[in-house]
C-alpha cells in the first residue's frame, strides 16, 4: 500500500491488458507505467485501435487489468467510484430523460445524505456551469451534438470527482464547436482544479489542454511511446499559442511521433 | 400603419396557400389510403357473394346482414345459461382473455427482466422455454381441466399459457440489448439495482415489452375461441360451437366477423398504448 502522493496521484504500474475473444486473446496493452500529478491535465494520444479507452477504462475501474496495478489517491482501483468521473465517447445520455435529470441521477447517488433542494442546487449549478440552463429539460434528442456532450461534462463535474476521464469528449463535433467547447473545459478545469486524463487523437486538442502529452505506440500489445511535457503557461490563448514558437514545437514533435515514428501501417 | 400591413400579410398569404395544399393532401390521403382498404374489403363481399350463389349451404352478405341486424338488435337478452345475447358471449370471452392475459403479464413480464438480466437463470431457463412454447396452447387444456375440475379456470389457464411466452421473450430480448453504454453509466454512477432497474432497464424495455404484450393479445385472442369451443359456457368459441350445432351458418359467419373485429381492436388499443410510452 503506498502512501497518497501528490506527485503519484493516478498510478498505473507495469499494467498489462489481455482480452478474451472468440479467436483467442488479444494482448492489447503491455507494461503501462504512467503517474499522474494531482491537478493534472494529461492527454493520451495514438492511432485508432491502439488502446486509449482500454487505459482510460481500466482507470474509470470499469476494467481489471490482466497484469500489474492501479491506484488512485494511495488506493487500489478495484471498480467504479464516484471520485472518478467519466465523459464518454458518445455522450451516453439516457434518451428518455431530460438533461436535468441525466445529471440529477449522477448527483443523487454520490450526494446521498444531502436533501432534494440541495440536489437541484447541485444539478442546475452543473448545468449552468456548461451554460445549458435553458435547455435543462429537454430530451437529449432534442439538442444539438455539443450540447449532449456539454451535458455528458456537467453530469462528469457535478459528482465533485477528484479526477475527470475524458474519452475523445469532443470528437464527434464540428471544429468550431469542438474549439468552443476546449474553451470552456480549461476554464472549467483551471476553476476546479481536478486532475484530467483525456483520450483524444487530435494534435492541436492535446498540446492546447494538456500539462503531458502521452503518446502510445500501435498495438497489438500497445505501450506509452513518450510523454512530451507542454509547459505553457495558463491560461492558454488559441490565437496567440497559433503563432507561438514552442507551442508549433510541441505540436510537430507529436506528429512526427505518430506520422513518422509509430506511422499507422496502411490497412 | 405600414407596419401593421406588413404585420397582416405575410400571415395572410402562406394561409391561403396552405389551405390549398391541405386540400390536396386531403385528396391524396382519401385516396391512398382510405379507398384501397374498402375496395379490399369490397372485392372480400364480391368473392364471398359469388362462391355463395355456388353453395347453397352457404349464405350470401344479404342474409347474413339481414341476420346481423337482427342479432344485435338484442345483444344482450338471457334466456337461461345455453341461451343468452352475442353480447354477453363476447364479454365472457373478454374477460377469460383480459384475466389470462392479465396473468401472463404479471409474471411473463417480471420473469422476461430476470432471466435477461441474469446470465446464469437466461441459461437454466432456455431448454424449458424452447421445450414448452412450441407446445400447442390447446394441449394444455386438460391438464388445465385436470387441475381446476372447472372449465372456466381451465380455459385462463390455456389463454395464460398461450400469451406468457411472447411477454417473457420479448422482454427478455430487450433487457439483453441494452447498450453497453448505458450499463457503463450505469457502473460509472454506480447505481443501485432499483435504479438500474427503473431508470435504465425499464424505459429502454418498454417498447419491447409492448410487443410481446400485443403479440400476446393476439394469440390469447385466437385461442379462447378454440378453447372455449371445447370447454363450453358462455363465450364466443361456444356461441360459434352452438350455431353449428343449430346448423345457424349466418351465425357462425358473423360470430367469424365479430372474432375479427375484436382482434382488430384489441391490437390498435394496445398499438396505441406502445406509441404513449414510447420515448423518441
Ligand atoms: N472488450 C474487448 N474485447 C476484445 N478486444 C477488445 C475489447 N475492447 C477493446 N479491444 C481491443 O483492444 C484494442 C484497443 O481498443 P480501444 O478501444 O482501447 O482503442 P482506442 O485507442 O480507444 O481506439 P479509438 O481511437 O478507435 O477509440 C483494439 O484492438 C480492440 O479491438
Ligand atoms: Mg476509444
Amino acid at each position: 500500500m503506498e502512501k497518497a502522493n501528490a506527485d503519484k496521484y493516478v498510478q498505473l504500474e507495469h499494467v498489462d491488458m489481455t482480452f478474451n475473444t472468440k479467436k483467442g486473446t488479444f494482448n492489447a496493452l503491455k507494461g503501462i507505467n504512467l503517474n499522474i500529478k494531482e491537478g493534472e491535465f494529461i492527454s493520451i494520444i495514438g492511432h485508432s485501435g491502439c488502446g486509449k479507452s482500454t487505459v482510460l477504462n481500466l482507470i474509470a475501474g470499469l476494467l481489471q487489468p490482466s497484469e500489474g496495478l492501479l491506484f488512485c489517491a494511495g488506493r487500489e482501483i478495484a471498480g467504479p467510484g464516484p471520485e472518478r468521473a467519466v465523459v464518454f465517447q458518445n455522450h451516453s445520455l439516457l434518451p428518455w430523460l431530460t438533461c436535468f435529470e441525466n445529471v440529477y441521477l449522477a448527483v443523487e447517488r454520490v450526494f446521498s445524505t444531502e436533501t432534494k433542494a440541495q440536489l437541484e442546487a447541485r444539478t442546475h449549478a452543473a448545468i449552468e456551469l456548461v451554460g445549458l440552463s435553458h435547455s435543462s429539460d429537454k430530451r437529449p434528442n432534442e439538442i444539438s451534438g455539443g450540447m449532449k456532450q456539454r451535458v455528458g461534462i456537467a453530469r462528469a463535474l457535478a459528482m465533485e470527482p477528484k479526477v475527470l476521464l475524458l474519452d475523445e469528449p469532443f470528437g464527434a463535433l464540428d471544429a468550431l464547436t469542438r474549439a468552443n467547447l476546449q474553451d470552456e473545459l480549461m476554464k472549467i478545469m483551471a476553476k476546479s482544479g481536478c486532475t484530467a486524463v483525456m483520450v483524444t487523437h487530435d494534435v492541436d486538442e492535446a498540446v492546447l489542454l494538456s500539462d503531458r502529452v502521452v503518446m502510445m505506440t500501435n498495438g497489438p500489445s500497445a505501450t506509452i511511446g513518450e510523454i512530451l511535457e507542454v509547459k505553457l503557461p495558463r491560461p492558454r490563448a488559441r490565437l496567440a499559442l497559433a503563432e507561438d514558437q514552442e507551442y508549433n514545437h510541441l505540436r510537430s514533435e507529436v506528429l512526427r511521433f505518430l506520422y513518422e515514428r509509430h506511422a499507422k501501417k496502411s490497412a | 400603419m405600414t407596419n401593421t400591413v406588413n404585420k397582416i400579410m405575410p400571415t395572410a398569404k402562406p394561409f391561403s396557400l396552405s389551405s390549398s395544399r391541405s386540400l390536396n393532401t386531403q385528396a391524396y390521403r382519401f385516396f391512398g389510403w382510405v379507398l384501397p382498404p374498402i375496395f379490399g374489403l369490397f372485392l372480400l363481399v364480391v368473392i364471398w357473394a359469388l362462391i355463395a350463389e355456388h353453395t347453397p349451404e352457404l349464405p350470401g352478405p344479404i342474409k347474413t346482414w339481414v341476420s346481423a341486424v337482427e342479432l344485435f338488435s338484442d345483444p344482450f337478452y338471457d334466456h337461461g345459461i345455453n341461451d343468452k345475447g352475442v353480447g354477453w358471449n363476447i364479454l365472457a370471452s373478454l374477460q377469460r382473455v383480459g384475466l389470462g392475459f392479465g396473468l401472463a403479464a404479471l409474471i411473463g413480464i417480471p420473469l422476461g427482466f430476470i432471466i435477461g438480466r441474469f446470465e446464469f437463470v437466461a441459461r437454466m431457463t432456455a431448454p424449458v422455454i424452447s421445450l414448452l412454447r412450441p407446445v400447442s396452447p390447446l394441449a394444455w387444456l386438460p391438464i388445465g381441466l385436470l387441475v381446476f375440475k372447472a372449465a372456466n379456470p381451465a380455459a385462463i389457464w390455456v389463454i395464460f399459457i398461450s400469451a406468457v411466452w411472447p411477454m417473457i421473450i420479448n422482454t427478455a430480448v430487450g433487457v439483453s440489448k441494452v447498450p453497453q453504454d448505458y450499463m457503463n453509466v450505469a457502473k460509472v454512477l454506480n447505481l443501485s439495482e432499483w435504479k438500474i432497474v427503473t431508470k435504465i432497464l425499464f424505459p429502454f424495455v418498454l417498447p419491447y415489452m409492448m410487443t410481446g404484450v400485443r403479440l400476446s393479445i393476439g394469440v390469447a385472442w385466437l385461442v379462447i375461441v378454440a378453447a372455449e369451443m371445447l370447454t363450453g359456457g358462455v363465450g364466443i368459441g361456444f356461441w360459434v360451437w352452438d350455431e353449428w350445432n343449430n346448423l345457424n351458418v349466418e351465425h357462425i359467419i358473423i360470430a367469424i366477423f365479430i372474432v375479427g373485429i375484436v382482434g382488430l381492436l384489441l391490437e390498435l388499443m394496445l398499438t396505441q398504448i406502445a406509441k404513449r410510452f414510447s420515448y423518441e
